[in-house]
């Protein structure tokens, strides 16, 4: 009696323990570190106002792990319900591998421009496993105070961009253009894709690359590393050693004049009282000349397959597409703009002004986001070892575009014709 | 003489044996299979023979990459071996002289840079070397050598050989410890009977120190091959792991963190990474076994 | 013949030990103290003049506010102190032990064993990863610090072996002779004859065997990266964001992390001149 007495507790318990564990609680895997106090003080409280029951936990991993530590616990089966998805062919992969869940028919992707959703479906468009959550604008940032003190107006074409720079120059106080070489990600992924749409016409470029209608070695791409070529005499002295964080804070602390920057920077550089600094778009060749600006897909949200509670991951999804999300997410972390289609109105002034560049520039991806980078070399890579070598001086204009246009055709087959 | 084999053997091996088998040598041999076998996009492993090898060491784009790295182990074990345990033997032989004041305090604060993390290590000596804060550059300034000071951690030449000394100042720590518990277990009447017969202390030290912590020396010469055969942290702390410049900084370390692991948006493989640790193992035993057969039996006769 | 020219070139030699050994202490207390300076000043003290001393002006405790606010950051610490502590013991002891069955007792498969072993400092250690987390996901044991003990333990049993090996050797043979002959069993001289004579080597790999454990990112970041498991390395890296590093926290954090390694060090260090002594009285 009493045995089967205990057996039914014991069963009892299990059952309630399983319910509770599967009431409700989600946990988040990111590599946003920067914004955990965002999500433990405003995102997550407004998401359980509207869905009591659902607790949620944000865990972010360190920025240069993230890649590895979440294959690694979704090869182990440890990983997250929710998974922020870095864009293209690392979300593919895992999409590939069966680890993310695939969101067709979802009614919330509806809010989503289909150039929103492509760093987040497959290549033929039809499967999409990722929501869009945000993106980034690249441009230069530069420090009212030394403009107006040498009497200089931010740049619209690159001979006016020179003679700004040559004047910052001449006066010898600051540093004109704040970049460095040592961390090698910001002379690719912030200037080479920044300042180069304007070259290879944005979109039109990128793809006449994936169709093999365009090669490297044409003169629109050649010409963005001779326009890199000449940066060095405006760099500060070593900046070969100079990495990321330095000439993030060369230019906090007011040393710098202009600093090609990414809208992230844009809560950096406001910190502590900070400088007064106003953003510009890529300078175009000559006056006149359409602008392009890189706006690039940077973060979406997946779902586990491997999760235990895909109804609550669902609700969760859908909220992050929904409008309020929206509207928290772009005037909360600051430089990250949603993806969606809905009309928000940014707060922050410099935000304003660089998500303004939408409509009087045209938007595109950076370059080698989309299927250039998934063969072997890896196209990201090369470009940033080649872009640091051109800015070191070492490698040639003609030389870094031989290069990647080599990379590219030995594994691509529409380049190889 | 060696004792026979009884239980007691077994129960003094079997705690060791059990937790190093279950959790260190069977997931590195379960990982190193997949050396053989190759993955598609879903994630499916097919056998593959020895065409990973081979591509490792004939593809151009794998080999180059293969050989650059094993030239820079290379130079980085060089620099350790010649610069490293030589300053951790003086030190550790002045240390053990009798009647050195400070002895401990002096232990302490040497052995401080290896109790410390990359990040530490990294930030503070990227600080230092960095020219745009200049200390540096201020510091040379001192004894009039500002001129020469440049971005050594950002030029092609000079990254590896300035990452490594980095290196060695955070480890000298180890192999000074081990000398100098070796130095201190010589037995004071050696000593004294040598000082007795008239020998100088130049001379006790080469002629009857040094022979007698030859094994030790030769532990902290294999533990350096080994070690930066397959170090990895400081130069990912530092220049992360695409070591940079122009992967003038790219040990096996790093080119195996990113072929296993992926970097940006090139997917790891967990067969190529498998392949390319076999290689980086068979390495590092080749240069082991080398030692043992040419020099340690040397320096062996020699203490004995 | 002692006399005045002995005294002096004693003196002379004297000055040159201190100012080699004092040398290399600058050489290592200067990052080190920059790193500490550093720790207390704002962000733009850190970068404007790095080798400053804290000024009024560029004085800040907002690192150690930030990170000591954080009341995880407690945990965190016993967290590491628990690991790391335990592990070592149990490397010590195992180790002991398997060094002393390798060294001590000859039989077949002796030397194959002495290889295994030493097979696992010679493969790149993150390369079992995977393998190890699908372990523990089917031991169960995720997020928890027994998974962190079993896997540190594991991979500090290799090295341990190898030098304690080389130490147990050099205990003369007649000692474990004598005690033989006096018909004392082999578990009592390992414990009682043979453990007190290698002290000095038992501290030396504590010490150095207890840095890496402490100071590591990757394992707890896989095994054990919840809330509650977190260790102090681990704690730290959230001050270090995607493009934006809190400079003072992370600076903060890693002095403050120092401490505790420092504290276990000097207390291994002392055993280590006990060791020592205690030999040379014999």
């Amino acid at each position: 009696m009493t045995r089967t007495l205990r057996h039914a507790a014991v069963a009892a318990f299990a059952l309630a323990a399983a319910a509770h564990a599967a009431a409700g609680t989600l946990t988040i895997e990111s590599w946003r570190t920067d914004d955990k106090t965002l999500w433990d003080t405003v995102l997550i409280p407004a998401f359980t106002k509207t869905h009591p029951g659902i607790t949620v936990k944000f865990n972010p991993t360190s920025p240069p792990e993230y890649n590895s530590v979440l294959a690694a616990r979704l090869a182990s089966g440890s990983a997250g319900d929710l998974i922020t998805c870095r864009p293209f062919d690392v979300s593919l992969d895992l999409y590939k591998k069966g680890r993310l869940q695939e969101l067709n028919g979802d009614p919330v992707l509806a809010n989503f421009a289909d150039s929103a959703k492509v760093a987040w479906q497959t290549d033929d468009g039809k499967d999409t496993y990722c929501v869009p959550m945000a993106s980034v604008i690249h441009g230069f940032f530069y420090n009212k105070k030394i403009f107006s003190e040498l009497g200089l107006k931010p740049p619209a074409t690159e001979d006016e961009f020179f003679a700004d720079l040559d004047k910052v120059k001449a006066g010898g106080k600051v540093v004109p253009l704040d970049l460095g070489t040592a961390d090698q990600w910001d002379t690719s992924q912030v200037v080479f894709t920044g300042i180069g749409p304007n070259y290879w016409h944005g979109e039109e470029g990128r793809k006449a690359l994936i169709a093999g209608k365009a090669k490297f070695t044409d003169p629109q791409f050649v010409a963005v590393w001779q326009y890199m070529a000449k940066w060095p005499a405006y760099l500060a002295k070593g900046y070969q050693a100079q990495t990321y964080a330095d000439s993030q804070n060369l230019f906090a602390s007011g040393k710098a004049a202009v600093v090609p920057a990414g809208s992230w920077d844009i809560a950096f550089y406001q910190k502590d009282g900070g400088i007064d600094f106003g953003a510009f778009p890529p300078p175009v060749k000559k006056a006149g000349d359409p602008c392009y600006i890189s706006d690039h897909a940077d973060i979406g949200m997946g779902i586990n397959t491997a999760s235990k509670n895909q109804a609550d991951a669902k609700a969760f999804l859908d909220w992050i597409g929904s409008k309020e999300f929206a509207e928290l997410y772009t005037n909360k972390a600051l430089g990250f703009f949603s993806l969606s289609k809905f009309p928000i109105d940014v707060q922050n002034p410099v935000a304003k002004q660089m998500i303004g560049w939408r409509a009087t520039c045209k938007s595109t991806i950076r370059l080698n986001a989309q299927i250039m980078s998934r063969g072997e070399p890896s196209m990201e890579n090369e470009l940033w070892n080649v872009n640091s070598q051109v800015l070191n001086g070492k490698l040639t204009p003609q030389d870094a575009a031989a290069r990647i246009q080599a990379g590219f055709s030995k594994w691509y087959a529409p380049q190889q014709k | 003489m060696k004792q026979k084999f009884g239980t007691h053997v077994l129960v003094f091996l079997a705690p060791a044996l059990a937790v190093y088998t279950a959790f260190s040598a069977w997931p590195l041999l379960a990982t190193l299979r997949l050396g053989l076998y190759s993955t598609d996009e879903t994630g499916a492993t097919h056998f593959a023979g020895l065409a990973n090898f081979q591509r490792l060491l004939t593809d151009e784009h794998w080999f180059g990459h293969f050989r650059n790295a094993l030239a820079n182990n290379v130079e980085f074990f060089a620099i350790h071996t010649l610069v490293q345990n030589p300053v951790a033997l003086l030190l550790a032989a002045l240390l053990s002289l009798r009647g050195v004041r400070g002895a401990a305090a002096y232990r302490t604060v040497m052995f401080l840079p290896t109790l410390l993390s990359v990040v530490v290590i990294g930030f503070s000596w990227q600080l230092i070397l960095s020219p745009l804060w200049g200390v540096a550059e201020k510091l040379l300034g001192f004894v009039g050598l500002a001129d020469h000071f440049a971005p050594w951690l950002g030029q092609e030449d000079t990254a590896l050989p300035t990452i490594t000394l980095i290196s060695v100042w955070q480890f000298v720590g180890v192999p000074l410890m081990l000398i100098y518990a070796a130095l201190i277990a010589i037995p004071e009447e050696v000593i004294e009977a040598a000082a007795v017969e008239g020998a100088g202390a130049w001379r006790i030290f080469w002629q009857i120190r040094l022979p007698l912590i030859a094994p030790t020396l030769g532990l902290v010469n294999i533990l350096t091959f080994v070690g930066n055969f397959n170090a990895f942290d400081l130069i990912y702390a530092v220049k992360g792991a695409i070591a940079g410049p122009n992967f003038s900084t790219d040990l096996l370390g790093t080119f195996f963190y990113r072929t296993f692991f992926g970097y940006q948006s090139e997917v790891g493989s967990a067969t190529m990474g498998a392949a390319l640790a076999t290689l980086m193992f068979l390495v590092i035993l080749a240069g082991v076994g080398l030692y043992f057969l040419a020099i340690q039996r040397r320096l062996q006769r020699l203490a004995s | 013949m002692r006399g005045a020219p002995r005294r002096a070139s004693e003196l002379g030699r004297g000055a040159l030990v201190h100012l080699t050994l004092g040398g290399w202490c600058v050489l290592v207390l200067g990052p080190i103290l920059l790193v500490l300076l550093n720790s207390f000043k704002t962000r733009q003290g850190i970068f404007d003049a790095p080798l400053g001393l804290p000024t009024a002006e560029t004085f800040s405790m907002s690192g150690y506010h930030r990170v000591l606010g954080n009341a995880a950051v407690l945990d965190m610490f016993a967290n590491s102190a628990i690991v790391t502590g335990v592990s070592l013991v149990l490397i010590l002891l195992f180790g002991a032990m398997a060094a002393w069955a390798l060294t001590e007792y000859g039989f077949r498969g002796n030397r194959l064993l002495a290889l295994f072993l030493a097979f696992g400092i010679m493969v790149p250690i993150r390369l079992g990863s995977v393998a190890i987390l699908q372990e523990m996901v089917a031991l169960n044991l995720t997020n928890t610090l027994t998974a962190l003990v079993l896997v540190y333990v594991a991979q500090g049993l290799p090295l341990a072996v190898m030098i304690l090996s080389e130490f147990i050797a050099q205990v003369p043979q007649e000692l474990k002779d004598a005690a033989r002959c006096d018909g004392v069993g082999e578990y009592r001289i390992f414990f009682q004859v043979v453990l007190p004579l290698i002290r000095p080597a038992v501290a030396t790999v504590a010490v150095f065997t207890m840095v890496p454990i402490w100071n590591d990112l990757w394992f707890p970041l896989i095994l054990a990266p919840s809330e509650g498991t977190q260790t102090i390395t681990l704690g730290v890296q959230q001050f270090v964001g995607q493009f934006a590093t809190d400079w003072n926290a992370v600076l903060a954090a890693l002095s403050l992390a120092v401490l505790p390694v420092l504290v276990l060090y000097a207390l291994f260090s002392r055993q280590l001149i006990r060791g020592i002594t205690a030999g040379a009285v014999k």
